[in-house]
């Protein structure tokens, strides 16, 4: 410990003990326990406790109940247990009864704080803490500490009863762990007496009637297995599995979600994949069998995503997943339909009725499973068939029976029909699924329906925004998909004739009253450019739509996402040559004074910084217009962007002159040894590129930058000054200036940009100036510093002492800040 | 009398009345019979397929022959689409009732009738046609003039005359004002929240509620929303006006009523949008104010043209206490409820009551068009479509329910513009049904066939009809239905001093009973118990008092009893003293008083008592004595033939087992 700290710790203490001095902040006490736990870890906890008196006299203050606020008695408990961790430590505070007093049952346990939730959890952090070594556990029986945590399972306030869980099952593993040294999973009959009266009561609750119980006892087991997977866990498993057996019998079956937890728990447990546990499997089959389907399908798919597991369980788990889907398809299809994976399994457990039962289950289990089998479909364990027909077609039909042009025959469809009409969970859902559904391979009569049934979507008027939105998703993914497999090449001819309709609809679209249909579409449009903008099919539809003037005119959109949404589309299509014609344009020199319009105009942060990855895209692939007059562009935009009071945009245009060095320093700094290699745009020398620079003033922005106020800028300029020094490092060509007056007169201004006076512009450097500027600025220290998080300075121990003993008494309204 | 709409339907058969003569629907070819019989050419006209008659255009009338309305006491308006016939049935039938309706109700439908009668009166036509009328002739028309119903019925459009006089029989009401009908039923209008001072009737007697229920909405637009909760505890809901286009969701057709306005204005085409001049309109003009500007259409004109515009327009603005919470709020500020008034200010909106006069002057293309009539037959609307309908650049936007977009566009064709249909119909659909249902719990609900089944084109859609428990009772046209409940009770007053009279008996906890002896008073359907009239007082004289031959025979009342009788009791109360003495009449009068004093100091009791369960009660039998005691739940009868003492004793010992008050 700092002397310093050392100092102040004995006021601090006393502070604490006073219950007149009441602590304000909870966070202050957080930061001291963590602050003191890094203590303990580095250096002995005795001896902190030896040479700082005042701790053992601040944990011994704690007698009576009055003396001491909930806050500081829970703090104590806590701090106690860091301290107790280490075993020597441990018998200094038993010897002086202190552990007694604060964790006995005539301590705290029997004063009225004992009813506030905070006393109760600090009672159980130390415990936890503490309970590292045999004389902890010794302690712990002999306390009766485990009876107590009992019944905090039970507790009201549920952070409480849970960690009483967390405590019960360390407890366990602790006293396994000590029990089974040198000795191989013993039988139950010779565990510990602690770990026996554990599991016994475990054992119990499982066989009690009260629900509650037994999802403790369960969480407790799903904690168990998830953390142990030492030997004795199977023998642990073989003991309680009856019991857990139990609960299937019942009616209904109580705490099904712990249930699952933990059957998943211990068929994800390493102990039990190595062994041929056929008793385990089997249970794990009977639970799948006995639950409904909406508790058994996280059950199903947590089996499904296992490594190791019998083919037989895999199956009857994914007949499981999919019977709402295969109850769908047969309450919908007309004929039986072609035998597929979906009508084996499916259906011998659950009727149609279950599904139908009500509006909410039915929408629920849908949602479920699309959910699950979405998750499922990408991983590489998936299920073998896959079934990609029938789900698809299942998906289709969902989506029709949202939108009301599915044509059941049976009634049972019909109620589907009613329960589903215009259900937007089930449309997200079922799109985000038929989405994932691209990636495999279908039949082109489905896909031809996938297309058909995007296509109602996205035209229908009564897709919400957020069913839009993802009905743009599942379409670029299909269009994506159906463009590159090769099973599929046949259906590339459909895709013009797809967009051909498409456009009209997200013609409608751009003009929709609806700001976030606009933006969506905006977005959509972005992507089909990116991706299709050089197929000659979708350009001539594109030009022939009014779509590109509708983009123009949407830059002036009341709505600031929108108008972004507009910049970055109408980059996109001026990159592909795919813009408005120009007697559309107000006037007709490009898009570029445009966008600098909207840069230096709009009053919104977001069109803005769309306006520079615009520009920076375009400097980066070379667009026509920004080649015209590449210097005169930059200079144009980082003067506008140096304006600008969003951050985000200026470290956009930090990433601009960024790009533009990297062309122009390629390889500048191989200039003695690059001079015969044939370069396309053969880069200037560096003296007169460093000139350019100080023109264009790209390196008075950068340095400007450098003490930007915002740190992102600040680290981005240093990046972007450490990038040119590193180019032009090698190079050999320039003299020192030494301390000619330009350098001079430069230092001064960035020592008065430094002092935050922004005023006043560099004057023309000469390129030498800005070198030796560049070299002598301590860029890595600076970045160095920049990386630190702002609190850096405030963070220390000592400053945590200062700060706690400055507020108390103070009484502050930061209540809200406190967790 | 519930609501008198009026069927507009039927001019769909006619030909458009133009403002400016048209040569194309004058040069209209005349119609004939396959066999070249050409007597029906100057009444029909074709078109494009099509057959028109060539007259003015007639309305439907609601059913007469059913029921004589001159004897309808009472009709009760719910919103003002449904009251255009009621110069019909106030001004021909005889009618001599009164007719309940809100302000609003009444003032924006005498707008719709007094432009409906301009239309039509603006525009007259000589030529009346009833030749094709004749229901041989009718036969041998092409559909759909061969299917019209009840053609002879149709009528002309009223005058304004018949207007006024129709609407001076209005009783006005609000919402929430209890009515009396005839101290029979007391009428509420509650907010439907479809239109302004749009109403649901709750009818009530003191036992029994009836609500209809007609023409709601439960969605966010300029009226006051819906009251539901004064719906609950109905025993019957009727239900009618609900959407007619249930796949439309409102808001989507909004999105595709602007989407398509415009992308036609920036085309440089013209939109046109037959509409009513109230109603949706409003909240259509409310859409476009926030529109304009996103979509850059802020220079376009848009204008409203009917006859009644500028009072629509500024009666909207007026009625405060009929909008929703938002409105209402503005009038505070002040701030007028409807942003039209900005529009108008600005000059981005105009009205004009006619294309004739100012309108042509200020006319800029391209532009937007509201005007009526939506069934395109007549106003305005008919040059607009004259005009327009041969460039492919104008779009013609279909925004009202009420006509099918195709038959109105019929006598148009061929035509070049674009036209979508976007109705936008914001009364209840099925789901919101359902959700109001479960909310209100009627006990029964009625309504027209059509909601109880899917319909005929969308057969599979289970989910565009009404679905209720029980399920609904159904009507159809001219069927007499027996509404599902008895009127058990009425309610009787009690006068102050008789009430102060009563003497209550507590018979169990908490409930407590009182004889009345009164005079029942009913007048007017309303029923008063009044105090009895003293007893005659005995005459004072020897004269003889005729009043007192009127008052009613005022005995000293038998007391009522309560309770039941226990079987087992009675039977041991038998055996001990239940047996009379019987002696000979032939003792003594003295000799017979003399022994019943001493035998009833120690009684006999029966002994040969049978009991036998029935199916009601018990029977209990003195074989002996052969008399029955038969108990069942309401009553008991003790038969014993010969013997009255006995019955009288027996019955003695029965009432002792029950109260009396």
């Amino acid at each position: 410990m700092d002397p310093e700290c050392s100092q102040l710790l004995p006021a601090l203490c006393a502070v604490l003990a006073d219950p007149r001095q009441p602590v304000v902040d909870d966070t202050c006490l957080e930061k001291l326990l963590d602050w003191f736990k890094t203590l303990t870890e580095a250096e002995s906890g005795l001896q902190l406790l030896q040479e700082n008196a005042c701790l053992v006299e601040l944990l011994s203050h704690v007698r009576r109940p009055q003396d001491v606020s909930p806050r500081v008695l829970s703090f104590s408990m806590r701090l106690t247990g860091i301290f107790a961790t280490q075993e020597d430590c441990f018998q200094y505070l038993q010897q002086g009864e202190l552990l007694l007093r604060l964790f006995g049952e005539a301590g705290p346990l029997s004063w009225a704080a004992w009813n506030i939730p905070t006393v109760r959890s600090g009672w159980i952090q130390g415990m936890h803490t503490l309970a590292q070594h045999p004389s902890a556990l010794c302690f712990l029986s002999d306390s009766g500490a485990v009876d107590t945590i009992f019944s905090l399972q039970e507790d009201p306030s549920l952070f409480v009863a849970s960690a009483a869980n967390q405590l019960l099952v360390h407890v366990l593993a602790l006293s396994m762990q000590d029990g089974t040294v040198g000795s191989h999973s013993p039988q139950g009959g010779a565990w510990p007496t602690c770990a026996q009266k554990i599991v016994g009561h475990v054992e119990e609750s499982l066989r009690s009637p009260a629900a509650s119980q037994v999802t403790q006892a369960l969480n407790v087991l799903t904690t168990t297995f998830s953390r142990c997977h030492s030997p004795w866990t199977e023998v642990l498993w073989g003991q309680l599995s009856p019991a857990v057996a139990g609960l299937l019998e019942r009616e209904p079956i109580p705490a099904t979600h712990s249930l699952v937890d933990l059957v998943l728990s211990v068929a994800r447990s390493p102990v039990f994949s190595s062994m041929d546990h056929r008793s385990l499997w089997k249970m794990v089959g009977q639970t799948l069998g006995h639950l409904s389907p909406v508790q058994a399908g996280p059950l199903a798919l947590g089996i499904l995503k296992l490594q190791h597991c019998p083919q037989q369980l895999k199956t009857q788990a994914f007949g499981v997943l999919l019977q709402p889907l295969a109850c769908v398809l047969k309450a919908t299809v007309e004929a039986p339909g072609p035998p597929g994976l979906l009508d084996g399994t499916a259906g011998s457990s659950m009727s149609v009725d279950t599904l139908l039962s009500s509006k909410s289950a039915c929408v629920g289990l849908l949602c479920q499973t699309l959910a699950h089998l979405e998750e499922l479909q990408p991983l590489p364990q998936h299920p073998l068939p896959w079934p990609q027909g029938p789900l698809l077609g299942a998906s289709v039909t969902l989506l029709q029976l949202c939108g009301g042009s599915a044509t059941p025959s049976s009634s049972a469809g019909g109620r589907l029909c009613v329960m589903l009409a215009g259900c937007v969970r089930v449309q997200r859902a079922a799109l985000d699924f038929l989405g994932t559904l691209s990636q495999g391979t279908s039949p082109q009569e489905l896909v031809s329906q996938v297309f058909a049934v995007l296509l109602e979507y996205l035209e229908s008027p009564d897709s919400s925004p957020t069913v839009l939105k993802k009905a743009f998703q599942a379409t670029l993914q299909w269009l994506l998909s159906s463009s590159k497999a090769p099973g599929c090449s046949e259906l590339s001819p459909h895709i013009p004739l797809f967009f051909a309709e498409l456009f009209p609809a997200l013609r409608k679209r751009l003009c929709s009253p609806s700001w976030e249909v606009r933006d969506s579409t905006l977005e959509f449009l972005t992507h089909l450019s990116r991706h299709w903008g050089g197929q000659a099919d979708f350009r001539q539809a594109l030009l022939a739509s009014e779509l590109p003037v509708l983009v123009q005119q949407l830059l002036q959109d009341p709505e600031s996402y929108v108008r972004a949404s507009a910049v970055t589309a109408m980059g996109q299509l001026s990159s592909r040559r795919l813009q408005a014609r120009p007697e559309h344009l107000e006037a007709q020199q490009g898009p570029v004074p445009e966008l600098l319009h909207i840069l230096s105009s709009d009053s919104e942060g977001f069109p803005r910084r769309a306006v520079v990855q615009v520009f920076t895209e375009w400097l980066r692939d070379g667009h026509a217009d920004v080649a015209r007059d590449t210097k005169l562009f930059v200079t144009t935009v980082l003067q506008v962007v140096s304006q600008d009071l969003d951050w985000e945009v200026r470290v956009q245009g930090l990433e601009l002159a960024q790009v533009f060095l990297a062309q122009n320093l390629g390889c500048a700094g191989h200039c003695p040894y690059a001079m015969g290699l044939p370069e396309p745009a053969p880069p200037s020398p560096l003296p007169e590129l460093l000139r350019t620079l100080g023109q264009l003033r790209l390196l008075e922005f950068a340095f400007r930058a450098l003490f930007d106020c915002d740190r992102p800028v600040a680290q981005k300029a240093c990046d972007l000054l450490l990038f040119l020094r590193d180019k032009t490092a090698p190079c050999g060509g320039l003299q020192e200036p030494g301390g000619s007056p330009n350098l001079a007169a430069v230092e001064a201004s960035l020592q008065r940009w430094q002092a935050g006076e922004q005023g006043r512009p560099l004057e023309d450097p000469e390129p030498e100036a800005m070198l030796a500027i560049l070299r002598s600025v301590d860029l890595e220290g600076l970045r160095s510093r920049l990386a630190e998080s702002s609190d850096h300075v405030e963070k220390s121990p000592l400053s945590l002492l200062q700060d706690m003993l400055a507020t108390v008494g103070v009484p502050e309204d930061n209540e809200a800040d406190c967790y | 009398m519930l609501d008198c709409g009026l069927d507009m339907t039927s001019t769909l058969n006619f030909l458009p009345l133009p403002l400016v003569q048209s040569p194309r629907l004058s040069n209209l070819p005349g119609w004939s019979l396959k066999d070249g019989n050409a007597f029906l050419d100057k009444e029909l006209k074709e078109c494009s397929g099509h057959v028109f008659v060539d007259s003015v255009p007639e309305f439907c009338l609601p059913e007469t022959e059913l029921i004589d309305l001159s004897t309808v006491d009472v009709v009760l308006i719910s919103n003002y689409h449904c009251m255009m016939a009621l110069p019909y049935i106030t001004e021909r039938t005889g009618f001599t009732g009164t007719v309940y309706a809100t302000e609003p109700t009444v003032q924006i439908g005498r707008l719709l009738m007094e432009e409906l009668v301009s239309f039509i009166e603006r525009v007259p036509k000589a030529q009346s046609a009833s030749l094709w009328k004749n229901k041989d002739t009718q036969r041998l028309l092409p559909p759909p003039l061969k299917d019209a119903v009840e053609v002879s019925t149709w009528r002309r459009c009223y005058t304004m005359q018949e207007v006024n006089s129709a609407l001076s029989k209005v009783q006005l009401v609000g919402y929430s004002q209890k009515t009396e009908l005839f101290g029979a039923v007391q009428v509420t209008p509650l907010s439907s929240g479809y239109a302004l001072g749009s109403s649901n009737w709750i009818i009530q007697s003191h036992y029994e509620k009836v609500s209809y229920v007609s023409g709601s909405s439960l969605l966010t637009t300029h009226p006051q929303p819906m009251d539901q909760a004064s719906l609950k505890n109905s025993d019957v809901l009727v239900l009618t006006g609900l959407t007619q286009i249930p796949t439309a969701n409102p808001d989507g057709m909004v999105g595709e009523f602007c989407s398509n306005l415009a992308l036609t204005v920036r085309n440089g085409g013209n939109v046109l949008v037959p509409c009513y001049p109230s109603g949706v309109i409003y909240d259509l003009l409310e859409c476009l104010y926030q529109y304009i500007d996103s979509a850059g259409l802020a220079s376009v004109p848009f204008y409203f043209i009917s006859p009644v515009a500028n009072s629509s327009l500024e009666f909207s603005q007026i009625f405060a206490e009929w909008l929703c919470h938002n409105k209402q709020s503005k009038v505070y500020l002040p701030e007028p409820p409807f942003p039209h008034a900005e529009l108008i200010q600005t000059n981005k909106l105009k009205h004009y009551p006619s294309i004739h006069g100012d309108f042509s002057n200020d006319f800029r293309q391209p532009c937007v068009v509201f005007t009526g009539h939506p069934s395109l037959r007549f106003g305005d609307v008919v040059h607009f479509m004259e005009l327009w309908g041969k460039s492919s650049l104008n779009t013609v936007i279909f925004t009202e329910p009420d006509f099918s977009y195709l038959e109105a566009l019929a006598p148009y064709q061929p035509l070049a513009m674009k036209c979508i249909y976007c109705p936008i119909d914001t009364r209840l659909n099925f789901m919101q049904v359902s959700k109001l249902l479960k909310e209100v719990q009627p006990l029964h609900v009625v309504c027209p066939e059509q909601y109880t089944q899917p319909p005929p084109a969308q057969s599979h859609r289970m989910d565009l009809m009404i679905d209720c428990q029980p399920p609904a009772m159904a009507y159809r046209r001219a069927e007499v239905l027996a509404l599902p409940f008895k009127r058990r009770y009425e309610k009787i007053e009690i006068m102050p001093e008789l009430a102060d009279s009563l003497v209550p008996m507590e018979i169990k906890p908490g409930i407590s009973l009182a004889t009345v002896s009164a005079v029942l008073h009913t007048k007017d359907n309303k029923h008063v118990l009044q105090p009895p009239p003293r007893p005659a007082q005995p005459p004072s004289s020897k004269k003889r008092k005729r009043v007192s031959e009127d008052v009613p025979d005022c005995k000293v009342p038998k007391p009522l009893l309560s309770g039941s009788i226990p079987v087992d009791q009675l039977v041991q109360t038998l055996e001990k003293v239940g047996r009379p003495v019987s002696f000979p009449f032939s003792q003594p009068l003295l000799f017979r008083v003399a022994t019943l004093f001493s035998l009833s100091l120690e009684q006999h009791g029966f002994s040969d008592i049978k009991v036998e369960d029935t199916a009601k009660g018990h029977i209990v039998l003195l074989q002996e004595a052969e008399t029955l005691i038969q108990i069942e739940e309401d009553s008991t009868h003790i038969i014993c033939d010969n013997d009255e003492m006995l019955r009288v004793r027996l019955r003695d010992l029965v009432l002792k087992f029950l109260q009396k008050f």
